[in-house]
């Protein structure tokens, strides 16, 4: 599982001053990607995976303040001139957002938004630019390319918008992709599809991806890795056959109970978590899940857990009570 | 030209304002100037100066000098005296042209907001109908015909002023009309003239002050370019505008005489703008604009 | 689209007749008769009431309207008594004079704005930012005819860099044509920058949070494209319409500062006719002011739909 790594985020902190405190949105994260390969980073929203997503980009907010290592192909992004920065993302490195209709501009063509991008790092001309985009806008399963090239995002419905940013991604061969949420604001039928799509693409290009997502189903059979997120931190961090089996954090065996399964009765009730996530200007002593947490004792409260190993290397969790389950037995 | 159609729109989305620096230094500054304004041109008479209109033609266009602060003008008219008398004028119309507006825009706008309907499309096609007009020629076509006259002049800027009364009025209405407290107040039996003045009033009037300052600032513009030109305040009678119209011939003798009441009015409509853009920005915090 | 343009044209018309009305109204407000004002020194009861059956200003006023309208409707917008000239005459000499100075002057405050408000909402919330608002903020406070009379001190009487008063028609003299319009142009331009720098700026700081900027960053395109494609684009429908509710000020200002600098245009034409009481020259330019000031609007409401596709495909 070690083989390349390509991506690298060590102790990487994102700090967030507010009026009300600061902010701490990412809290010392490590994680890595090995080349083809694909992480999937869940947790709930506010839980800090769209921050991290930043903060691997380079993109966060003005006031953000970040600190740590996130090396990308033997390189400190960090410490990368904003020059250098720029040529690398878009061409090693690609971002697909949430919402394809606030994502892609509204007053500019399809063809605009693809084309600028193939020739600002391949420096196409306009001919073989447009070949290209339409061969994209194949490769993503848009039907009648040619004259999607002239067309306005609002003309396109929600899952061919994101085909869209799909192919915007992909145009320049990243050799790692970030993809924020990409189905959560489609239609249930449609995700599948654009998450095949993701997973094919990844393949035939050999790309690695980090696959964001709140929704444990959704990287279930889509990832080799799984990160679990809660309040900034990474709480549980497996490889994803082992994460749904040997699953140790609370919070997870509560995420996956609240999956509703295709087996369970009709009206099942689905277990929410209950309670909220905890504010982040105000820190909590002990572990940021213990208030919600079903087997929280004292420590828990008073401590904040480190992340320890299972029994496997690869297999990393934060908590003083984990449990031993195995999928299938209920929850 | 300042416009007599103080657009809601301005501003738009602009990033709010930190609370605790806009009653800032500056702000007082603008009041203190508003106060000695207002104070000097009230208690003008009792002030230890020559009269305005006494012209001593052996120190015309004289520098500035113990017996005559700010020098005399082109006629030997101490310089000081005739701007404080200038303040008046202008003021006088400056304040009272937007109170009509105020008063007729304010309470044509509540009206409009809540009784809504036909009334509503009337008034705000009127006001259309006013606007249709660029405000500079709508008041020069009057004052061409009906006659140039202090009175004449307030009110036709009065009139120009009621849109934006009137807008300002609508809005707030028809934002507040939804909310619970009058729909509990109809219930109640409340007739409607005591829901507009009890409730609806009161929290209409804070965002109309905001404006009617930004009003005032705009009037005493367009007063003073009207007199400038010769065509507002009808001469004996000088505002600061006049004045600086006829500081105009001396440009190259004694700039002074036009740049200090172009000074005084500066700094006034500088701080009516100033402190009504404050007052607008907390009433309404979208609206802010600074 | 023509759906939308055909939707457009038929509320004008009821608000040029609005217009026509209102002209009308005013100009029969006079205290007084017409016809003295008219013929001051000649207005004997002969001439008087002669005039009076001429003008039919003894006809009910209903009628008089009417048959106004029905004239300018035709073209005849009137004579003057004092110059001779028909109105329409009158001003087409002028209007080309007031249409440079409006043009050069949005041109102008286009210039120093819109660079302004790219640059300060690039780099807002800064030094420069906060020192070029509080600028346009104190600007705004500067009548017209007070930068005029600045910018005659300074470059015509200190300076002598420029004319401060003058005119030659571009044909004849091109660059001194320029000269002549330098002063009233900035004059102008000077009073609208604030205004579109303002609103231009806001309107970018928005557009430059929108999650399609962020995706055009995380493309890696230059920073000059992103604001100049993606940022300044969507703005763009804000510039249209800051410029249609400009026009209104503009025509305003510009009969300030034609008769400042005694430019032959149309204001100047308007308050000369005030001074001599020319009341049929004055009651046709209003008119045409006022109605060219209807349409203009109109074509500034067209420009939207040319611009935001959204609104073209019936959508915004």
């Amino acid at each position: 599982m070690t083989g390349n790594i390509l991506l690298s985020v060590e102790d990487v902190v994102v700090d967030l001053p507010t009026p009300r405190g600061n902010l701490r949105a990412v809290d010392r994260v490590n994680l890595t990607v090995g080349a083809g390969q694909t992480l999937g980073v869940v947790g709930e929203s506010g839980c800090g995976k769209t921050m991290l997503s930043r903060a691997i980009l380079q993109l966060l907010p003005k006031k953000a303040k970040l600190s740590g290592r996130v090396m990308f192909d033997g390189q400190d992004l960090l410490q990368l001139s904003r020059e250098k920065l720029r040529k690398l993302r878009g061409r090693s490195l690609a971002v697909v957002f949430q919402d394809p209709m606030t994502s892609l501009n509204p007053v500019l063509t399809i063809g605009t938004q693809l084309i600028e991008t193939l020739q600002e790092h391949l420096e196409l001309d306009d001919a073989s630019a447009k070949k290209r985009s339409i061969e994209l806008l194949a490769a993503v399963g848009i039907p009648a390319p040619e004259q999607r090239l002239s067309q306005y995002p609002h003309q396109l419905s929600g899952g061919m918008r994101q085909r869209v940013a799909i192919a915007i991604a992909l145009s320049c061969e990243p050799k790692l992709l970030i993809a924020d949420e990409p189905t959560t604001a489609l239609d249930v039928t449609i995700q599948a599809q654009i998450l095949d799509l993701l997973a094919r693409e990844q393949r035939r290009r050999h790309m690695a991806m980090i696959l964001i997502t709140h929704d444990l189903g959704v990287v279930a059979g889509r990832t080799d890795e799984v990160a679990v997120m809660y309040a900034g931190r990474v709480v549980e961090r497996a490889p994803t056959p082992a994460l749904f089996k040997k699953m140790r954090m609370p919070y997870t065996e509560a995420l996956l109970a609240a999956l509703p399964r295709i087996d369970a009765a009709p009206h099942t009730p689905l277990p929410a978590i209950s309670g909220r996530p905890p504010d982040p200007t105000r820190p909590l002593q002990g572990c940021s899940f213990s208030p919600r947490c079903r087997y929280a004792v004292a420590r828990c409260h008073a401590e904040k857990p480190a992340l320890t190993e299972a029994e496997s290397r690869e297999h990393q969790f934060a908590c003083f009570h984990p449990i031993e389950i195995h999928a299938g037995a209920g929850a | 030209m300042a416009t007599l159609e103080l657009t809601l729109d301005e501003g738009l989305q602009a990033r709010p304002l930190k609370r605790g620096r806009r009653l800032g230094p500056l702000f007082w500054a603008a009041i203190g100037w508003m106060v000695l304004v207002f104070a000097v041109a009230i208690f003008a008479d009792f002030l230890p100066l020559p009269s305005p209109t006494d012209m001593d033609m052996l120190e015309r266009r004289a520098a500035f000098s113990a017996a005559h602060w700010l020098g005399t003008d082109g006629l030997g008219r101490d310089e000081l005296s005739r701007l404080i008398h200038g303040a008046r004028i202008s003021l006088v119309v400056g304040l009272c042209a937007p109170v009509i507006g105020l008063v007729i825009g304010g309470a044509l706008g509540m009206l409009a907001g809540y009784f809504g309907g036909r009334f509503e499309t009337i008034v705000a096609g009127s006001m259309d109908v006013l606007l249709a007009f660029p405000p500079l020629i709508l008041v020069l076509a009057v004052i061409a015909f009906v006659g140039q006259s202090i009175f004449n002049l307030t009110l036709i800027l009065g009139a120009l002023s009621i849109p934006a009364s009137m807008r300002v009025a609508r809005a707030a209405t028809l934002t507040l009309s939804r909310r619970e407290f009058v729909i509990a107040a109809q219930a109640l039996g409340a007739s409607h003239a005591r829901i507009l003045l009890r409730e609806l009033l009161p929290n209409v009037i804070l965002p109309l002050f905001a404006f009617f300052l930004l009003g005032v600032a705009v009037i005493i513009v367009v007063e003073g370019a009207l007199s400038f030109l010769g065509l507002g305040v009808p001469p004996p009678i000088s505002s600061w505008g006049s004045m600086i119209g006829e500081g105009r011939e001396s440009l190259d003798v004694a700039p002074r005489l036009a740049f200090l009441p172009a000074a005084a009015m500066f700094l006034t409509v500088l701080s009516f703008n100033l402190v009504g853009d404050t007052l607008r920005a907390l009433t309404d915090p979208r609206q802010g604009a600074l | 689209m023509a759906f939308f343009v055909a939707r457009r044209l038929l509320y004008l018309v009821p608000v040029l007749i609005a217009v026509s009305l209102l002209t009308f109204s005013i100009a029969s407000l006079l205290p007084g008769d017409l016809a003295y004002t008219i013929l001051g020194d000649q207005a004997t009861p002969e001439n008087v009431a002669a005039l009076r059956a001429d003008m039919g200003l003894d006809q009910p006023i209903w009628w008089r309207y009417l048959s106004w309208l029905g004239n300018v409707l035709q073209g005849d917008f009137g004579r003057s008594f004092r110059t001779g000239q028909t109105v329409l005459q009158a001003v087409a000499e002028r209007l080309p004079v007031s249409i440079e100075l409006m043009l050069l002057a949005q041109l102008g405050a286009l210039a120093i704005g819109v660079p302004l408000a790219i640059v300060c909402a690039a780099r807002s919330g800064g030094p420069f930012d906060r020192f070029m608002t509080g600028t346009a903020f104190a600007m705004l406070s500067v009548p017209t005819f007070l930068s005029a009379i600045l910018l005659i001190y300074f470059f015509a009487v200190e300076l002598r860099w420029l004319p401060a008063t003058g005119y030659v028609p571009f044909a004849e003299d091109p660059i001194g044509n320029l000269r002549f319009f330098v002063l009233p142009s900035l004059t102008l331009a000077l009073a609208e920058w604030p205004g579109i720098m303002r609103i231009l700026r806001s309107d970018m700081i928005a557009t430059l949070q929108e999650d399609y900027i962020a995706l055009a960053k995380a493309k890696g395109l230059k920073p000059a494209r992103i604001l100049f494609v993606h940022a300044l684009k969507p703005s763009s429908l804000t510039l249209v319409t800051i410029t249609g509710i400009n026009i209104g000020r503009l025509i305003g200002g510009a009969v300030i500062v034609e008769t400042v600098f005694a430019l032959p245009g149309i204001g100047r034409l308007l308050v000369g006719a005030i001074g001599t009481r020319d009341l049929i020259i004055l009651q046709g330019v209003v008119l045409l002011v006022a109605a060219g000031f209807v349409i203009m609007n109109f074509i500034v409401d067209l420009l939207y739909a040319v611009l935001d596709p959204r609104i073209r495909h019936g959508h915004a």
